[in-house]
C-alpha cells in the first residue's frame, strides 16, 4: 500500500498518493473516489471547493469506537450554503456508552432505528469527491473516517484534509500541538472550536452536532483565511 | 435537511421584520441562507456594484456611508441592508457599506426576498419605509433623545489610535496629530490569555494598560518637565475607566461624570475599538440640528440644499417636543439658517470664481441675534472692502447677491418685503459707504433711517471677512451712547407697538381698530421687546446681538431698576417659548406655521403668564419714555425729563 510521507517538514504529496490508490485498490467505489483525484495543490484557496466535516462519535479511539453522526456542509471562502449540508444519524456496530448519549444528545432510540454506515458511504464519497475536506481537529475525522470503511469495505481511506485546529496552533506559535496530541478527551474538542470562533468574534453554537459543528468549522476556515493567509494561499499550504 | 438545527432560524425570528413572519415563510427564507465572514475594516459593498441579495447581519456591526463620505447608518447584528438597493430596478449599491467590526453576514437571495415581500404586506412595509431609519426614530423619541436606549457603539466613529508603552512621547503626539486623535491608548503583548487580553491581528495576545489624553500631555508631560523621549509608559494614566461597545449612553456619561474622565475607551468584549469623548455625547444629544448641519455642507447645488428644508422643520419640532427652551431652538436654526448662506456663498464662489475684492457677507435682524423662528424672512447685505470699483466688480457681487438670495428663497427663507437684502444695490456697499450711513443714521435720525437702525443695528458677518462687519459693530457702540436725540427717537419708534393688554377681554382691539380673534405674538410681544432692549443695549454700548445677552448686559449697567432685567428675560422667553410651540403645533396639523394666536387655544395658566409678560413690557415701555427723553435743540442733559416730548408717542395709543 503506498505511504504517505508526512514525516517532518515534507507535505504529503496528495495528488501522487490518490493517483496511487486508485491503481491499487480492490474496492471499485474507492477506487472510482481515488481516480477523481484531488485538487491542484497550486489551486488558490478562495477558488477550491471546500467541504466541512464533523463526527459525532462513541469515543476517541477509531478502533474502538465508532461514528454516531455524520455532518457534512459544502462551501467555498465565499459562501456557505446550509442547505447544501447533509446530516447523518448512524447505529454504531459498537456499543454506544451512557456517557456519550448524554454528551452528544443522541439517544439509544434514535439510534436503534439508524442505518449502518455503510448505507450512508456512496452519499457521503459523492459529497466529498472533488472538494477539500475542512475538519477541527483532523486525527479524529481522519482516523474514523479510515476505520469504518475500512471495516466496511475492506480498504482504508485517507484523504487531504484542511484541519482548522492545527491552523490554529501554527498560528499562535504554541506548544500546544505536541499537548494536544497527548490530550485524551475528545469533550475538549468542541470547546476548542468554540474558543478559536472566538478569536474572530464568531457567535457561540451549542455544540456538539455534526452538523453545526461543520458549519461552525466552515466558517472558522472563512475568518483564518482572511486573518492570517489569504485567498492566493495555495490549498498545498494548508493541507495535510 | 436539519437547517432549523442550525440556530438560523431562531436567531432571524428574533429581529423585525422577521419576527412577524409566518413560520412557513420564515422556515423558507432561512432554508435559502448563505453566509460569509468578514473581517472588521473591510469593504462589504462597493457603490455601485450589482447586489443579489438581502444582507442580515448574524453578528458584528457595519457602517454605511453617503456619497460624500460621511456616515448614513451604522448596523449591527439582527439588521438588514441591501433592501432599498434591491428594490431599485438597476439594483445597484447606493451607499458602500464596511465593516466596523468581525461580522458574519447571512444572504438572503434576491428572488427569495422578493417572494416574501409578495407575500407578506407588513415585511414589505418594513423594507420599503426604511425599517431602519425607523427604527432610530422611534429610539430617539423615546425618554431623554434616548440616552439610555442608544448603545455606546453607535457614537464611536472611527478605531481607537494605540501605541506601544515603549513608544516615545513625541511619537505618541505625532501619531494623534496625524489622526486628529485626542488620546492614545497604550496596549503591549503579553505571554497568555487572560480576562485582560484580547487578540490581535497578528494573532498575539495584547493587554490594554493605559492611556494617554492631550491633557496629560500638559499635566504630565510639559509641566513635569518630561523629555520628548521618555517612554509613553512612564507617563500614561493607569487608572483606566473603560465601557462596553453595548453599554448604553446614559452609562457611559454617568461613568464619566463618576470617574472625573473626558475620555472612555470603548471595548468590544475585550478589544478596543475606540474612544468615547464627553463632547461625542453632547453632540449626539443635539443630533438632530447637527446632523442637518452636516448634511448642509455636504450638498453641492442649491437644488440639493432646498430639498433639505422640509428636515430644517422635522428638527425644530423634534427638539421642541424634546422640551428645548427658546434660547436653544433659536440657536439651532439661527446655526442652520447661517451654515444654509454659508454654503450657498462657497457654491456661489465655486460658480462665479473668487471674489475680485474682500467682502462680507452680513445677516441683519432676528438671525444676526440668533433669535430666528421657523418662518424667518431673510435680511442681508455686502460689505464690500474699500478698494471696490463698481464699474470692475459690481457685476461679479451682484451676481452673488442674487445666487444666494435666491437659493435662500428655495431653502424656506421668503425675499425680505423691505427689500434689505445683498440683491438691493443700496446694501451692497463698501466699508466706508456703511461708516457713513450708520453715523448719518444715528447723527440725524429720521423716520426712515430710525427704521433701517432696528434692522441694520442687529448685525452678524456670516461668510468672508468678519472683520470688516465687527468693525462696524464697534462703530455703533461707540457712537450711539453719545448720541441721545438718535436713542430719544429710537425709543420713541420702540413704543409703536404695544402689547395687547385688550387680550384680557377675550378680544384684541388691533390698531386699525377691527375687532380679531387672535393676536400677533410677534408684532404685539417678541418685536417690542427686542426693539426696547436694542435701544437699552446702543445706550450702553454693548456690542452683543442676542437679546439675552444684551440684558445681561444691560444688567451690568444702572439703566434698569432691580429685576427689571429679570423680568423681561422671563416674558421674552415665555413668549417665544408660546410662539414656537404653536408653529410646532401648526406644523404637526400639517398647516403653516405663524405668529398669530388664537387666544381661545390658550389654557388659563398660560393666559395668567402671558399677563405677566405684557405688563411688563408695558411698563418697560412707558420706562423708555422716562429715561430716553428728546433733548433740547441746544442738548439738553440725557436725564432731564421732558413731558412734551412723549406726546406725540401717547396719543398713538
Amino acid at each position: 500500500m503506498p505511504r504517505l510521507s508526512s514525516k517532518g517538514s515534507t507535505r504529503p504529496n496528495w495528488p501522487d498518493y490518490m493517483a496511487a490508490r486508485a491503481q491499487q485498490t480492490q474496492v471499485p467505489r474507492l477506487a472510482s473516489f481515488f481516480a477523481q483525484g484531488t485538487l491542484d495543490p497550486d489551486m488558490p484557496i478562495g477558488e477550491a471547493p471546500l467541504v466541512a466535516m464533523d463526527f459525532e462519535t462513541t469515543g476517541l479511539d477509531g478502533n474502538r469506537h465508532d461514528i454516531v453522526s455524520v455532518g457534512v456542509m459544502p462551501f467555498t471562502l465565499s459562501r456557505i450554503r446550509p442547505a447544501d449540508g447533509r446530516y447523518w444519524v448512524l447505529s454504531p456496530r459498537r456499543q454506544l456508552s451512557d456517557e456519550s448519549v448524554a454528551f452528544h444528545h443522541i439517544t439509544h432510540a434514535e439510534v436503534a432505528d439508524a442505518p449502518d454506515f455503510a448505507s450512508i458511504i456512496d452519499e457521503l464519497l459523492t459529497v466529498l469527491a472533488g472538494r477539500l475536506a475542512v475538519v477541527h481537529y483532523r486525527q479524529l475525522e481522519r482516523t474514523f473516517l479510515d476505520a469504518a470503511i475500512r471495516e466496511r469495505l475492506g480498504d482504508g481511506l485517507l484523504m487531504p484534509m484542511i484541519d482548522t485546529m492545527s491552523l490554529e496552533a501554527r498560528i499562535h506559535r504554541q506548544p500546544w500541538w505536541a499537548r494536544l496530541r497527548r490530550w485524551a478527551g475528545r469533550p475538549m474538542a468542541s470547546i476548542r472550536l468554540h474558543e478559536s470562533r472566538q478569536r474572530y468574534h464568531l457567535p457561540a453554537y451549542t455544540g456538539h452536532h455534526a452538523l453545526v459543528d461543520s458549519l461552525a468549522t466552515a466558517e472558522l476556515l472563512q475568518a483564518q483565511i482572511l486573518y492570517h493567509y489569504d485567498w492566493n494561499t495555495p490549498v498545498s499550504a494548508l493541507w495535510r | 435537511m436539519n437547517v432549523e438545527q442550525l440556530d438560523i432560524r431562531s436567531h432571524m425570528a428574533q429581529f423585525a421584520p422577521f419576527d412577524n413572519l409566518p413560520d412557513a415563510l420564515l422556515d423558507r427564507i432561512a432554508g435559502e441562507v448563505e453566509i460569509r465572514y468578514f473581517q472588521a475594516g473591510s469593504e462589504l459593498l462597493v457603490k455601485d456594484q450589482p447586489i443579489d441579495s438581502l444582507w442580515y447581519i448574524r453578528s458584528g456591526a457595519v457602517e454605511m456611508y453617503q456619497r460624500s463620505g460621511r456616515l448614513f447608518n451604522r448596523l449591527s447584528e439582527g439588521d438588514i441592508f441591501g433592501y432599498a438597493d434591491l428594490l431599485r430596478s438597476n439594483r445597484r449599491v447606493r451607499y458602500p457599506v464596511s465593516a466596523i467590526e468581525d461580522t458574519l453576514i447571512y444572504f438572503i437571495p434576491g428572488d427569495v426576498f422578493e417572494a416574501v415581500c409578495e407575500e407578506d404586506d407588513d415585511f414589505s412595509e418594513f423594507v420599503e419605509t426604511g425599517g431602519q431609519r425607523l427604527k432610530v426614530t422611534v429610539e430617539q423619541q423615546r425618554d431623554d433623545s434616548g440616552l439610555m436606549t442608544t448603545r455606546v457603539r453607535k457614537l464611536i466613529t472611527r478605531q481607537p489610535e494605540m501605541v506601544e508603552a515603549s513608544t516615545s512621547l513625541q511619537q505618541a503626539a505625532q501619531q494623534m496629530r496625524d489622526a486628529n486623535a485626542t488620546c492614545v491608548l497604550v496596549v503591549d503583548v503579553t505571554e497568555t490569555q487572560s480576562a485582560y487580553t484580547f487578540t490581535g491581528r497578528d494573532g498575539r495576545y495584547w493587554q490594554l494598560n493605559g492611556i494617554l489624553t492631550d491633557r496629560d500631555f500638559c499635566t504630565r508631560v510639559l509641566a513635569e518637565g518630561k523629555s520628548p523621549d521618555t517612554a509613553v509608559g512612564e507617563v500614561m494614566s493607569r487608572k483606566l475607566i473603560v465601557t462596553q461597545s453595548d453599554e448604553s449612553v446614559y452609562e457611559a456619561m454617568l461613568s464619566m461624570l463618576r470617574n472625573q474622565v473626558h475620555h472612555l475607551p470603548v471595548l468590544h468584549r475585550r478589544q478596543p475599538v475606540g474612544v468615547l469623548h464627553l463632547s461625542d455625547i453632547v453632540r449626539h444629544e443635539t443630533h438632530s440640528s447637527l446632523f442637518l448641519v452636516n448634511n448642509i455642507f455636504v450638498q453641492n447645488t442649491p437644488e440639493q440644499l432646498a430639498r433639505l428644508s422640509p428636515e430644517v422643520r422635522t428638527g425644530f419640532v423634534r427638539m421642541v417636543a424634546d422640551g428645548a427652551n427658546s434660547e436653544m431652538v433659536c440657536r439651532a436654526l439661527a446655526t442652520i439658517g447661517r451654515a444654509f448662506t454659508q454654503r450657498l456663498l462657497e457654491l456661489a464662489e465655486a460658480e462665479l470664481g473668487p471674489a475680485p475684492v474682500p467682502y462680507c457677507f452680513m445677516v441683519l435682524g432676528s438671525m444676526a441675534r440668533e433669535e430666528p423662528t421657523i418662518n424667518a424672512d431673510q435680511d442681508n447685505a455686502l460689505v464690500l472692502d474699500d478698494s471696490y470699483d463698481p464699474a470692475q466688480h459690481e457685476a461679479y457681487f451682484e451676481a452673488l447677491a442674487k445666487f444666494v438670495c435666491d437659493g435662500l428663497a428655495a431653502c424656506g427663507y421668503a425675499y425680505c418685503k423691505g427689500d434689505v437684502m445683498a440683491t438691493n444695490p443700496r446694501w451692497r456697499q463698501p466699508l466706508a459707504v456703511w461708516k457713513r450711513y450708520f453715523t448719518e443714521w444715528m447723527d440725524e435720525p429720521n423716520g426712515e433711517r430710525l427704521l433701517h437702525s432696528s434692522i441694520f443695528f442687529d448685525l452678524a458677518p456670516v461668510h468672508g471677512e468678519a472683520p470688516m462687519v465687527e468693525s462696524l459693530q464697534d462703530l455703533i457702540a461707540e457712537l450711539a451712547p453719545q448720541r441721545p436725540v438718535f436713542l430719544a427717537a429710537l425709543a420713541r419708534n420702540a413704543k409703536n407697538r404695544t402689547p395687547p393688554l385688550g387680550f384680557f377681554r377675550k378680544f384684541v382691539m388691533e390698531q386699525d381698530g377691527e375687532h380679531r380673534k387672535s393676536i400677533n405674538l410677534k408684532r404685539r410681544g417678541t418685536a417690542p421687546l427686542t426693539d426696547l432692549v436694542r435701544v437699552h443695549a446702543l445706550a450702553c454700548g454693548s456690542k452683543a446681538q442676542n437679546s439675552f445677552a444684551r440684558l445681561d448686559d444691560i444688567a451690568q449697567t444702572k439703566l434698569l431698576a432691580d429685576g427689571v432685567t429679570e423680568r423681561l428675560r422671563y416674558a421674552f422667553e415665555f413668549m417665544s417659548m408660546v410662539r414656537i410651540r404653536h408653529q410646532a403645533d401648526a406644523i404637526e396639523q400639517g398647516a403653516e406655521p405663524d405668529n398669530s394666536i388664537d387666544p381661545e387655544n390658550i389654557d388659563s395658566r398660560e393666559r395668567h403668564h402671558l399677563k405677566d409678560a405684557f405688563e411688563a413690557i408695558s411698563n418697560a415701555q412707558k420706562f423708555l419714555s422716562f429715561r430716553y427723553t428728546m433733548p433740547s435743540r441746544q442738548g439738553a442733559s440725557k436725564g432731564a425729563a421732558q413731558p412734551g416730548g412723549n406726546a406725540s408717542s401717547r396719543s398713538r395709543r
